[in-house]
């Protein structure tokens, strides 16, 4: 076989290798019996083995090399950060009008800021670009007055045009900003967001002079504060957008408003931000360099900060779920209250779930306490109710509690008594990175067996991917679905809002005027008790009578850092922490160093 | 000539593939822009959807991306908004590019020694050790591997670095993670390899000219020996060198094997149908690598 085609030599070489592995098999069984040759020829083998083990001192020498080549070529020479943060998912944005995360927004909360930002502590809205704010008394008309200091990082002053441009910017249709819902608030808002209007001068955001801005509002707004310190108001530079276009925010420099500016990101690497020296409260910035890494996987996350490479572990998706207990009751991980709900969705278009006694003996035969105590073990509270505790303007109502006996009574009137005739049901719910996936199955496989037990109703389990999950929840493709929530800014409309007739994240079929005219009357009271009042009456209505959906527990928020070291993150119910108040102790001494006012906080 | 037609012939393969990823993934239930929070209108989605032209036919949409491919375009990122798919590429590729070769170079640094060694002291104890080591290695997939590696030389001896990727210290263990697999294989393959050559004819004849073992070993036997892991060679290292999901995500690298996942399950469009065009392109590449080197090595084979 002197030449052989391209072709049988492919397939030869095909036979050959299923021979070697066919041969394999057959010789485990010979291998006792195959004598090696002769003594002479085991002297050879002896040098050849020698040899081989040459060989193989000149692979390892060539890896060596190719590692030190490494260290010569790849190395980056930069001075270390003064603070490392492990900052969960990598961020999808840092344009802070497109980012819709937490892991975005906390970087971004660095890089630029609103005319609110956040308090470190509390996490409600304080004065930032903006000196102060007027509120007419109907609570439509915010006069925002700038601060007649401040400067972009490379140097030209941030005026009130640059607040009109970026919030323009957010609603204009061709940035296409998710979350430009956040300035529907304003009049024309939506008009101009959606095509309605082509005129930016009509939306109710104008230019009084170079350091006014007034604002009008569609209804009196009481934590439109809040949602001036939320990202997607932030001030942004238009001469740089402009240029630079969609990637803007790789160009270099790039003008910062906040904090921070940023040196470099790199994609699934690390986001480097340096103190920005023009900042208008450059003073109080208290660490230079900071390193935000974006983490995949819990075990990495604690692996890091166990081995000391990270000072702050601040994404409680980054807690492996199997040791929660164990590291809960380590000093260094902290545990607080959060504004996020778990919480099941029903299908109330599907029989037998469009009958409210169904839903509401489903609710009732659910032991939460069970399921925080056995399954999420982070401390959460058992839910009967959608608004967190704690959220601001707002005092929570009683829902449903478990009370098994009363559920029984309600699917026996609903015309199911003992279960019987009850049809087979799934419970939807997505597959999900890291411990969650776990969570979410295991709760709902303690759902299926407490509504088999009380209720004598079978249920199946049905599983999908986190893409294919939504799709589902858009269409009503479901029975029963898990779901969550997290509070956009800290006030009871994130949470109630959703659940009026038209909102995109209904995902329940369930439409009522009733509801829907509650939280229109809430949002046009400007005294802030009658106000929760009325989202009072209208979240008893989704929690006790109607029951769309049944919360099961409100989260907590972990972050992991050594109060020992580390100063400026407080727990609070956002879970945000402004970057620029955070130091390690170890460092201190750097800062102090050139900013010596800091010393006597 | 046989080479230049193998080239031409990879062009259409290219189309083919590209427009099989391209339909694959739109056909794939929910889209980049379907999250958890819904905006607050409808006319949002639309926006979105107009400015990456997802509300055109695939098939225009293709013919838009064959066209941004032509200009050396692989188009936006639909879920990393700031950054193209062409950086994606350029910041991770060259990562797992690094990581896949000193895998690649450890595979055969250890394969090859050890199917050597196994092979040439068949039947004895230190065969059955490092067969089965070998047999370990292809068995133990790299999530179990790689923890127990962070756990046994990173927390309990600190000799190394837990993750990350910043000094050539922390290339060594995701090294041994990734060609772990791959050394086994190699070992498997050139043990075999080893033993079928001593046992055809043309050893038999060198032996009995009287040629040395050792000389007959290393000079004749190993030629055709090393076949096998040659063209398994070609695959492994397309496989190495495009990155690994579970690897670069236990040691928090920044390669590129985490894009073809995450793109795949966010449904970032142009980053599957980039990548995977990427791998294509690679696999093809190294298999004509591995025709020449067969052509070389093995004096029966010759291509008209």
């Amino acid at each position: 076989m002197k030449s052989a085609s391209a072709r049988s030599r492919k397939s030869e070489a095909g036979n050959r290798k299923r021979q070697f592995d066919t041969a394999d098999k057959k010789r485990g069984a010979t291998w006792f019996g195959v004598p090696p040759s002769g003594g002479r020829a085991n002297a050879g083998v002896q040098t050849a083995t020698g040899r081989a083990l040459r060989l193989s001192q000149a692979f390892f020498c060539l890896l060596i090399s190719a590692v030190c080549f490494l260290n010569a070529g790849c190395i980056h020479r930069e001075p270390p950060a003064d603070l490392t943060i492990l900052n969960g998912a990598e961020p999808e944005t840092l344009d802070p009008a497109l980012l819709t995360g937490q892991p975005e927004m906390r970087i971004v909360i660095g890089m630029f800021e609103g005319l609110m930002r956040f308090d470190p502590r509390t996490a409600r809205p304080i004065p930032g670009l903006a000196r102060s704010v007027e509120i007419s008394p109907d609570g439509r008309i915010y006069t925002f007055h700038l601060r007649t200091n401040l400067v972009w990082s490379t140097g030209p002053p941030i005026t009130a045009d640059d607040v009109w441009y970026s919030w323009i910017r957010v609603l204009n249709p061709a940035t296409a900003s998710d979350y430009a819902g956040q300035l529907y608030y304003l009049k024309n808002g939506e008009a101009f967001n959606t095509g309605k209007i082509k005129d930016p001068s009509l939306v109710g955001i104008h230019v009084l002079d170079k350091f006014t801005v007034r604002v009008e509002l569609n209804h009196p707004t009481p934590f439109f504060l809040d949602v001036c310190a939320l990202p997607v108001t932030y001030i942004v530079p238009r001469q740089t957008i402009e240029k630079y276009g969609d990637r803007w925010i790789m160009a270099k420099p790039l003008p910062s408003s906040g904090p921070y500016e940023l040196v470099y990101w790199r994609l699934n690497d690390k986001v480097r931000l340096k103190k920005n020296p023009r900042y208008w409260d450059a003073a109080h910035t208290r660490s230079d360099i900071i390193d935000l890494l974006p983490v995949g996987s819990p075990s990495a996350a604690l692996n890091l900060y166990m081995s000391g490479q990270a000072d702050i572990v601040w994404d409680k998706e980054l807690v492996p779920t199997e040791l929660v207990d164990l590291l809960l009751k380590r000093p260094d991980f902290h545990k607080f209250d959060y504004l996020g709900t778990y919480f099941i969705r029903f299908n109330v278009t599907r029989k037998p779930f469009d009958d409210p006694r169904v839903r509401q003996a489903l609710a009732l035969a659910i032991d939460k306490e069970r399921i925080v105590t056995k399954i999420t073990r982070a401390g959460e509270q058992p839910a009967s109710h959608l608004v967190p505790d704690g959220t601001a303007n707002y005092l929570p109502v009683g829902g449903l509690g478990y009370d098994p006996a009363r559920a029984r009574q309600l699917l026996a009137e609903a015309g199911y008594p003992g279960g019987q005739g009850f049809p087979r049901f799934e419970y939807t719910f997505n597959a999900a990175a890291g411990g969650a996936a776990e969570m979410h199955q295991n709760i709902a496989i303690e759902l299926q067996q407490m509504w088999r037990d009380e209720l004598g109703i079978h249920m199946d389990l049905r599983q999908l991917e986190w893409k294919v999950y939504l799709n589902a929840m858009d269409h009503l493709d479901y029975s029963l679905a898990r779901s969550s929530w997290i509070g956009d800014y800290n006030d009871p409309q994130t949470f109630l809002g959703m659940f009026t007739s038209n909102d995109g994240n209904n995902r329940t079929g369930w439409k009522s005027a009733t509801y829907d005219a509650l939280i229109t009357e809430a949002n046009e009271q400007t005294d802030l008790k009658k106000r929760a009042e009325i989202f009072q009456r209208a979240e008893t209505l989704l929690v006790s009578n109607q029951v769309p959906i049944i919360p099961l527990f409100f989260y907590v928020g972990i972050n992991y850092f050594d109060t020992n070291k580390i100063q400026g993150v407080y727990e609070n119910i956002l879970d945000d922490h402004p970057l620029q108040y955070i130091r390690k102790a170890g460092r201190e001494s750097r800062v102090e160093g050139r900013e010596p006012e800091n010393a006597n906080q | 000539m046989y080479f230049l037609k193998r080239l031409i012939f990879a062009i259409p393969l290219l189309l083919v593939i590209s427009a099989l990823a391209f339909w694959l993934v739109h056909i794939a239930p929910g889209g980049p822009f379907d999250r958890e929070r819904a905006p607050a209108s409808p006319e949002i989605e639309r926006n979105l959807e107009a400015k990456y032209h997802l509300n055109e036919p695939v098939w225009k949409q293709y013919l838009r991306y064959l066209d941004g491919l032509a200009h050396g375009d692989f188009g936006p990122s639909l879920k990393y908004r700031d950054h193209s798919v062409n950086d994606i590429i350029a910041q991770g590729l060259p990562v797992s590019m690094t990581l896949g070769s000193l895998a690649f170079c450890f595979a055969l640094g250890i394969g090859l020694p050890l199917g050597f060694f196994t092979a040439a002291r068949r039947g004895r104890w230190p065969d059955y050790a490092g067969s089965f080591l070998a047999t370990l290695a292809v068995c133990v997939p790299g999530f179990v591997l790689a923890p127990f590696l962070i756990v046994v030389f990173a927390l309990k001896l600190k000799w190394l670095p837990v993750a990350l990727w910043e000094s050539p210290m922390q290339a060594i263990l995701p090294m041994i993670a990734l060609g772990a697999f791959s050394a086994g294989k190699v070992a498997r393959l050139f043990r075999e390899g080893m033993l079928n050559a001593m046992q055809s004819e043309f050893v038999t004849a060198a032996r009995a000219k009287g040629l040395g073992e050792n000389r007959l070993l290393l000079k004749h036997a190993v030629r055709i020996a090393v076949l096998p892991v040659v063209s398994y060679s070609g695959p492994m290292l397309a496989d190495l060198l495009t990155g690994s999901f579970v690897i670069e995500n236990i040691f928090q690298i920044p390669g590129i094997g985490v894009f073809l996942i995450n793109g795949a399950l966010n449904r970032d469009y142009t980053v599957v149908v980039g990548l995977a065009l990427l791998y294509a392109v690679l696999l093809i590449a190294l298999n004509l690598a591995v025709d020449f080197a067969y052509t070389w090595l093995d004096p029966r084979v010759k291509y008209e």
